[in-house]
């Protein structure tokens, strides 16, 4: 709203929606050419692959929020009132995954005829 | 009111807004916050689901195909294609939001009518994916889908969790799309002219952008991983 009638001050602001604008196609560009690099050869390792993709959507939604929606250019209070709420995905996305996989786990250890009986480890040396 | 900031200002003593944001902006992004915690628990029941299960279907194999192409096999190209659309129609709103700024009718016309048709492609792109998989048997309740590992389908996690949240996150490109028509028939009276801003055009882009990033999101959980 505080925007004065200034050519240059326009010109500048449309220059840095394109400038974000490019960013965002050329990491997304990246992103599809690692997923084909990977389809083809292997390579990066689907690990390494899968984390570098989350990295770059986090780097994807940090230029959205902070140029696009503009927060990067408000007031402390708001960014913080905006974005403080947001970590609880940090403890929610742990747990139903962590969940998740020990779900997995007992429905494989504890499906009909698992555990495989171990023979009584008799003798076996307490080394932990 | 007197909102510039300076270094010693006293956020919380009165007299201004603490957000030096107007009302309508700050509850739209309250509402924002928790849609975002809506679609983040859609996904996450779907990453609990996916770490839950054996086996899962490899998305390079189920999202193969492009309108026109037979049976080119050509993965992820059409959903980077969506991709591209919507970033593009996110870039054409920050653009109207920009010239309201500056009082230019003729140029938030321009730019919110190309959002509008971003907006429709989009949901075109969207309807023939969803009526492509409907065609090769998937939809709620049924996954005709290998897993990547070969082995026969064990569950419809894949298919409910695709369609239920890609259909959520369509369904909110349809509001904006409404949204959007709504505010550019303002535009065009001149209501906002008249009412001296172009707040209401900020406010729509805000939601617009929150599209632009859900997707984002959905993309990288759905195609890449």
């Amino acid at each position: 709203m505080a925007h004065t009638s200034n050519a240059n001050d326009r010109q500048a602001s449309i220059k840095s929606i394109w400038k974000t604008f490019w960013i965002l196609l050329i990491v997304t560009m990246v992103e599809v050419g690692l997923a084909f690099l990977h389809l083809y050869t292997g390579f990066p390792g689907k690990l390494l692959l899968n984390s570098i993709f989350i990295g770059l959507t986090i780097v994807k939604a940090f230029f959205i929020v902070a140029e696009f929606m503009h927060l990067g250019h408000e007031v402390r209070n708001l960014i913080m009132t905006i974005l403080f709420p947001l970590l609880l995905f940090v403890w929610f996305i742990v747990a139903f995954l962590a969940d998740g996989d020990s779900w997995k786990n007992m429905r494989k250890d504890l499906a009909p005829g698992t555990p495989v009986k171990k023979e009584a480890p008799a003798h076996a040396p307490a080394h932990h | 009111m007197d909102n510039a900031v300076t270094a010693k200002k006293k956020w919380w003593n009165g007299g201004h807004s603490p957000f030096s944001v107007s009302y309508g902006k700050l509850m739209m992004w309250y509402f924002l916050i928790s849609d975002a915690f809506t679609f983040g628990a859609l996904l996450i029941a779907y990453g609990t689901q996916r770490f839950m299960a054996e086996a899962w279907p490899d998305p390079n194999v189920v999202f193969h195909s492009f309108p026109f192409m037979g049976h080119a096999n050509l993965p992820l190209v059409f959903v980077s294609l969506m991709t591209f659309i919507l970033i593009m129609s996110s870039v054409t709103m920050v653009l109207a939001v920009n010239a309201g700024h500056y009082m230019d009718r003729k140029s938030v016309i321009k730019w919110l009518s190309l959002t509008i048709v971003g907006g429709i492609m989009f949901l075109g792109c969207q309807a023939w994916e969803w009526t492509h998989l409907h065609e090769v048997g998937a939809w709620w309740g049924r996954n005709p889908f290998l897993n990547a590992d070969g082995s026969a389908p064990l569950s419809t996690n894949f298919t409910d969790f695709f369609f239920t949240i890609t259909g959520f996150h369509g369904l909110h490109v349809t509001s904006g799309v409404v949204l959007n028509i709504i505010v550019l028939a303002n535009v065009i009276k001149g209501t906002y002219e008249h009412r001296g801003h172009y707040e209401m055009v900020e406010k729509v882009g805000l939601y617009w952008h929150f599209v632009d990033l859900v997707w984002v999101f959905v993309f990288t959980c759905f195609y890449l991983l």
